[in-house]
């Protein structure tokens, strides 16, 4: 396993005091909390910087740690030195911090090694006995569809890492696959939720915990023209000079296929149509909503430039800069 | 490790899921106490006179755990984790719109000008 550098990865020397340590563990778990953060894949950092506070803060483990020695690199292949693991206390770890830590922690420190329990919000702790002790963890993933697979719905098959105890009663990942059925008019940003498909619960028998849940986070792939917002889609459409002034019926994309559209006589550039219920379908659906674009065809030959010749002299009056005042 | 496959449909968490407050203790892993603190506090708005009749959406549940996490993580106390679940939505809100102006400016290309 890969020795890791949690002086590193605090951004404080090996002589820092507790002070240091914790002002600089404070400063990251904002930058990096997954809630917060859009630093990119701030999960993996998040818990990085979780785990050299969980070493740092604490002199025993701290101590630990030093005498690891200072001549590591982060990354280097780590054996941990005999006897390491079993010193961690075996009662009253979380199984939801345990899964947080790295195998290069728990070689160290054993899987006792995590805070005994986090005081999980309001009120603070010992306001409610845990009743979830023995339940999995709950897990989150992205995942991230088109929006055609958003429109008509999507099964996506996803590996996930989930913790699990082995035979032994050791700390595992194995991974899981799963087929998630993403149902049609899902939004950019919503969460599915799958009960009982995070981290298994613990405890033999009948006694075994629930496992946790899994929540989904969807995320929309760019798309080269459409754009969600929410349920609406928005689109802009280019016409020609001839279109715009006269109207016409011009064909136009939608996420269920091409719609013949309306213009109206005399539309202008930047104004907006809206195509009921044509956006992410839902109760209601979303709207599809066109901006148009005028477009000059390209004035490349001498029929052509007399073309625009011709209207610059028919509308000697017209003034396109009329509202700029000049 | 194993491989286990199957085929899931999930609930979508979003306005039109509609949870009970035991719903929203056991998925959220927290006490009724809890959620009375965190509805006191104005994070969260649930239809229904007493908490027994109490209904909170999809939206509500991923609040409460996001709220949860601030709090654990971050070691904010309620007001603070209240504070921040705001903020944020604002900072959302702010993105959207900014995305939104952004497309409809387009491309700038750069211009000569003589006055």
């Amino acid at each position: 396993m890969e020795y890791k550098d949690y002086y590193k990865i605090l951004g404080v020397s090996r002589e820092a005091n507790a002070d240091e340590i914790k002002a600089a563990y404070r400063k990251l778990a904002r930058k990096y909390h997954p809630d917060v953060s859009k630093e990119p894949d701030p999960e993996t950092r998040f818990k990085e910087v979780n785990e050299a506070h969980e070493v740092l803060k604490d002199p025993e483990k701290r101590a630990q740690y030093d005498a690891l020695g200072s001549g590591w690199q982060a990354g280097d292949h780590f054996r941990p030195p005999p006897g390491g693991g079993a010193r961690g206390r075996a009662e009253g770890f979380s199984r939801e911090e345990a899964d947080q830590f790295s195998d290069f922690f728990s070689s160290i420190f054993g899987m006792g090694g995590g805070r005994a329990s986090r005081s999980s919000g309001v009120g603070g702790a010992g306001m409610h006995a845990d009743p979830f002790a023995g339940r999995g963890s709950d897990q989150s993933a992205r995942i991230r569809i088109s929006l055609e697979e958003a429109y008509k719905g999507a099964t996506r098959q996803l590996r996930l890492a989930v913790p699990d105890l082995d035979a032994q009663g050791q700390m595992t990942t194995r991974t899981k696959t799963l087929n998630v059925r993403i149902p049609a008019g899902i939004g950019e940003g919503q969460q599915i939720r799958l009960a009982g498909q995070g981290g298994a619960g613990f405890g033999g028998g009948a006694q075994a915990g629930k496992a946790g849940d899994l929540f989904l986070e969807v995320e929309f792939e760019p798309h080269p023209f459409f754009r969600a917002e929410g349920k609406d889609i928005h689109l802009t459409v280019p016409i020609a000079p001839w279109e715009a002034a006269r109207g016409a019926s011009v064909p136009v994309p939608t996420l269920g296929g091409t719609l013949s559209l309306k213009i109206p006589a005399g539309s202008q550039s930047g104004q907006r149509l809206r195509l009921k219920g044509r956006g992410l379908p839902g109760k209601p659906a979303g709207d599809a909503f066109v901006q148009l674009e005028i477009r000059n065809p390209p004035a490349d030959s001498a029929e052509a430039q007399a073309a625009f010749e011709a209207m610059a002299e028919h509308f000697t009056s017209f003034n396109p800069r009329a509202t700029l005042g000049v | 490790m194993s491989t286990h496959i199957s085929a899931l449909e999930g609930v979508i968490l979003d306005e039109r899921t509609v949870v009970t407050v035991t719903e929203l203790t056991q998925v959220c892993g927290l006490s009724l106490e809890q959620v009375r603190s965190m509805v006191s506090e104005g994070m969260l708005h649930p239809r229904g006179g007493a908490p027994e009749q109490w209904r909170f959406t999809g939206i509500e549940v991923r609040r409460t755990r996001r709220a949860l996490r601030l709090q654990r993580d971050l070691e904010l106390n309620l007001a603070g984790a209240a504070l921040a679940l705001e903020l944020l939505d604002e900072v959302e809100r702010l993105r959207r719109r900014v995305r939104c102006l952004e497309h409809r400016l387009g491309d700038f290309a750069d211009a000569d000008g003589a006055s």
